[in-house]
């Protein structure tokens, strides 16, 4: 009897297509980041089954549910801690964290800070409207100074984060800026930031056709300056990313501002997962050690 | 209870009071007594006032008890609060060249101890502390020996030297008393049982490990950070994995992140760090991946008051996050079953997928207990419901949210080929698809939400109801929940010696509540009270809402510090004496 040994097909951009199509507003930037995950999936070719897609709650955040991957939907401003939680209890699944720049930066400002800092191995994007979208356009920590929105009918008086000096500072070892109109620039700072062992932030330009008239892809076609056509650029260098990461206006930088390598992610830095994931284990600890508890009471 | 010795320890934070007692915890521990101890303290490192009182008795002893037979002051502050409380035959030792008396009962014993002339005071700075335990043991009638032992294991590890000076000066206290202080006239006995010493957030922390927790998570709150330093020195030793996050609203998403990778989850608070974490439990209860969060009450609201215990969060939990899903809420109802309640309770939530409250509270939490050794159970039955850890053949018609009988539906983890699913945190369909925003659908809606509520009938099965404690046609049954159980016990065995025969219904299990059982075993009762630590009567109303079931009385208290016996004794005394209804004991003594 032959023997039919099956080779797995490659995986294509359909293997990563959702079982509901998304729906964003026809022209939503976002539709843009969800192609670009799908063709960096593509790329590395990762089975669908090791993967884990974690949201917060907004519009960016239906996002798990638009891509055939494992998917978690959170709370708003929750992602990074479940996906935090969910990686260190399973190392060896790929963990992609997406949502928008409220979901992010506002609400759930004080994980990402955190997050950071610990190096946690996930790959976050901020899918950056710089608006509320999901709530009909309120003002969002990244919209501009003087911004009309409905909540700041007569403009913003509060001035905007800057999410890539924010992420350098809180110690985030991969920081980089992609523009939903640059497809191909894109899928290539997910490729990497997903290859990435340890915390990858990516501030994604994602212009809500809706609510937000002032940054729109016209306004940023021009602007948009991709750090890699810079030769002299050094990524490695972060007093160069910091200041890299103040320019706004007429230019404004996108690509890799900056990624070290030499510092482990916490699950390399945690010992106890030296015999491997934590999910899977046996429920009872090793009963010599448990006496060695009791002993200890007595 | 049988007889019990009753020791006083107090002085300003900083100056020495847990040393002591830890010791004596030990002596009386490896002579086979059992103990109790509980700190009254402030939220301060240095000064303030903190008063340690360890029991020690034959018999299990329950509660903190009403009298003390030896009060050990350390200043002049707790000599002034304290020395008034000691009764005939009790006796106080004391540094004579620092501390004065003052009014004292008849028949009380004053042990002036010269403590510049039994040891050098400038050498050793706790040299009072050690001389007084010397002391202590000669009039409690304990060979020395026992002293000097834990004193080299306490002192001698880092320096013998260290050990060897202090064992010359409790020596020197021993002897000191020997031969100018009078014995106590009930010696301490000795048995040949051997107990094991530990805090409510040791055994809670235990309990974990017990079930299998594999993943904890905390921000520091007192009266919960004990749970986290128990899992912080051991759980790498024990594979457990700990995290220190940077607010419980972290804390209780991380725990639900890790549990759905497939392991047990727990986490620990307070009531300030558990509103923090509501919104959360809904997430858990929602997405159906169980987890487990105790919280440990202190007084409230707001801040509170941080070192003092109250029972005052169970509406909190009651009500914790929007919306109806179901939970499961305990409270264990002494230390040692701060530790067997995890297990249980764990097996109860993998199997329903729900979150799991623990009310546990500061009494239990910092107090500390003798448990025997048994009770410690690493290996307890472990069942994780439904699971789904490797591909069992429905490959490709997986459904997360299955509607079935139950409520309950096989839960896969992440990783498993040909399982690929969302859970979620909108309203979704069987297969995890959202419907909240322009699939809304109203009947689906309905099947979720009934299939997800379908499991509070399961869960009522897995749980089981109360049981009534002591005689049947008692004068008065006693409603308690949680950590007053020793306390009306105790106060039940002094109501029967003056005549008034008492029951007690103590409730472990408050949500499942099994109301109809409750009512059935209170249906003949002549005269119900609920004892509680909080102002409102909280189960009180929790009994009556779920119940409509009104007890007679209520003794409550809200200073926080713990009901000791005679306080529900007197309460009881006074209700069924006359047309009191509502009792609230005030505390002897400011700590």
């Amino acid at each position: 009897m032959a023997t039919i040994v099956e080779t797995p097909k490659p995986l294509t951009q359909a293997d990563f297509k959702g079982r509901v199509d998304p729906d964003w507003c026809p022209g939503c930037g976002d539709f843009g980041v969800l192609a670009a995950v799908q063709k960096a999936l593509v790329e590395l070719q990762i089975p669908n089954h090791q993967i884990v897609t974690v949201s917060g709650i907004g519009c960016s955040s239906n996002f798990p549910g638009f891509i055939e991957t494992y998917g978690m939907h959170t709370l708003h401003g929750r992602s990074l801690p479940v996906a935090t939680g969910l990686k260190m209890a399973n190392h060896e699944l790929t963990v992609l964290v997406t949502g928008g720049d409220g979901d992010g930066l506002g609400i759930g400002g004080n994980h990402l800070t955190h997050t950071m800092r610990r190096n946690v191995d996930l790959t976050y994007i901020i899918m950056d409207n710089q608006i509320y979208g999901l709530t009909t356009g309120q003002t969002s920590p990244t919209s501009r100074l003087g911004m009309k929105t409905k909540s700041t009918p007569h403009g913003n008086i509060e001035g905007p984060i800057n999410p890539i000096t924010m992420a350098l500072a809180a110690g985030a070892t991969f920081v980089a800026r992609g523009f939903s109109g640059e497809q191909k620039h894109l899928t290539e700072l997910i490729r990497q930031a997903i290859q990435h062992k340890g915390f990858s932030f990516l501030d994604v330009f994602s212009p809500c056709v809706t609510y937000n008239k002032d940054n729109t892809f016209q306004w940023f076609r021009p602007r948009v300056k991709k750090l890699e056509d810079n030769p002299a650029y050094d990524s490695t260098d972060w007093m160069a990313a910091m200041e890299k990461s103040t320019l706004w206006g007429e230019e404004i930088p996108i690509g890799k501002f900056y990624e070290r390598t030499d510092l482990p992610s916490l699950d390399q830095a945690e010992p106890v997962l030296k015999d491997g994931p934590m999910a899977g284990r046996a429920p009872h600890i090793d009963p010599a050690i448990a006496r060695t508890f009791i002993e200890e009471l007595m | 209870m049988s007889h019990t010795f009753s020791i006083g320890i107090g002085g300003a934070a900083g100056q020495g009071v847990a040393t002591p007692g830890d010791i004596f915890a030990k002596i009386f521990s490896r002579r086979g007594l059992h103990l109790n101890a509980y700190n009254a303290y402030q939220s301060i490192i240095r000064g303030g006032h903190t008063f340690l009182t360890i029991r020690a008795g034959v018999d299990p002893v329950t509660n903190m008890g009403d009298t003390m037979d030896l009060l050990i002051p350390l200043n002049q502050d707790t000599m002034d609060r304290h020395l008034r409380l000691l009764g005939r035959g009790g006796a106080c030792i004391y540094n004579a060249d620092a501390i004065k008396p003052g009014e004292y009962a008849e028949g009380v014993q004053l042990c002036g101890l010269p403590v510049s002339t039994l040891a050098d005071i400038t050498k050793n700075k706790v040299a009072q502390n050690t001389l007084a335990m010397g002391a202590a043991l000669s009039m409690m009638g304990i060979g020395f020996q026992s002293l000097e032992d834990v004193i080299r294991e306490q002192f001698g590890k880092k320096a013998p030297a260290v050990g060897d000076e202090n064992v010359a000066v409790a020596r020197a206290g021993y002897d000191y008393a020997t031969q100018h202080f009078r014995a106590f006239a009930r010696p301490l006995p000795m048995t040949d049982r051997k107990y094991a010493v530990l805090s409510g957030n040791t055994a809670l922390a235990m309990g974990g490990a017990a079930a299998g927790v594999k993943f904890y998570s905390a921000y520091p709150m007192s009266p919960s950070t004990g749970v986290l330093h128990w899992f912080a020195a051991n759980g790498r030793k024990a594979g457990i994995m700990v995290r220190q996050v940077e607010d419980e609203i972290g804390v209780v998403n991380m725990a639900i992140g890790a549990a759905h990778a497939g392991v047990r989850a727990m986490c620990a608070t307070s009531g300030g760090g558990f509103a923090l974490m509501s919104e959360a439990l809904g997430l858990s209860a929602m997405a159906e991946i169980p987890i487990v969060v105790i919280d440990c009450m202190r007084a409230g609201p707001s801040t509170g008051v941080p070192t003092k215990t109250e029972q005052g969060d169970l509406w909190q939990m009651l009500g914790a996050a929007f919306g109806d899903y179901p939970r499961v809420i305990a409270a264990p109802v002494d230390i040692g079953d701060c530790f067997t309640l995890i297990p249980e309770i764990f097996n109860v939530v993998d199997k329903f997928q729900v979150p799991g409250l623990v009310l546990c509270d500061l009494l239990l939490s910092e107090g500390r207990l003798s448990v025997d050794p048994s009770v410690l159970n690493f290996a307890p039955p472990v069942d994780r419901g439904e699971m789904i850890t490797a591909p069992n053949g429905d490959h490709g018609a997986y459904k997360r949210y299955k509607i079935t009988e139950s409520g309950v539906s096989p839960r896969a983890i992440p990783g498993i080929p040909g399982y690929t699913h969302v859970v979620s945190s909108d309203e979704h369909d069987e297969d995890g698809v959202l419907i909240s925003d322009m699939y809304t659908n109203h009947s689906k809606r309905r099947a979720m939400m009934e299939k997800r509520m379908r499991k509070e009938k399961g869960i009522a099965e897995a749980v089981p109801p109360p049981v009534l404690q002591g005689p049947d046609n008692a004068d008065v049954t006693l409603i308690g929940w949680g950590s007053t159980q020793g306390v009306i016990e105790e106060a039940r065995a002094q109501l029967a010696e003056q005549g008034i025969t008492a029951n007690q219904l103590q409730i472990r299990w408050l949500a499942p509540l099994h109301g109809d059982a409750i009512v059935e075993l209170l249906r003949n009762a002549k005269r119900t009270i609920i004892v509680e630590n909080n102002y409102s009567g909280q189960f009180a109303r929790y009994l009556r809402s779920e119940t409509s079931f009104a007890a007679d009385g209520h003794i409550r208290k809200y200073d926080g510090e713990p009901f000791m016996p005679h306080h529900i004794v007197e309460a009881v005394r006074e209700q069924l004496a006359g047309d009191v209804t509502l009792s609230v004991p005030s505390h002897e003594v400011m700590v």
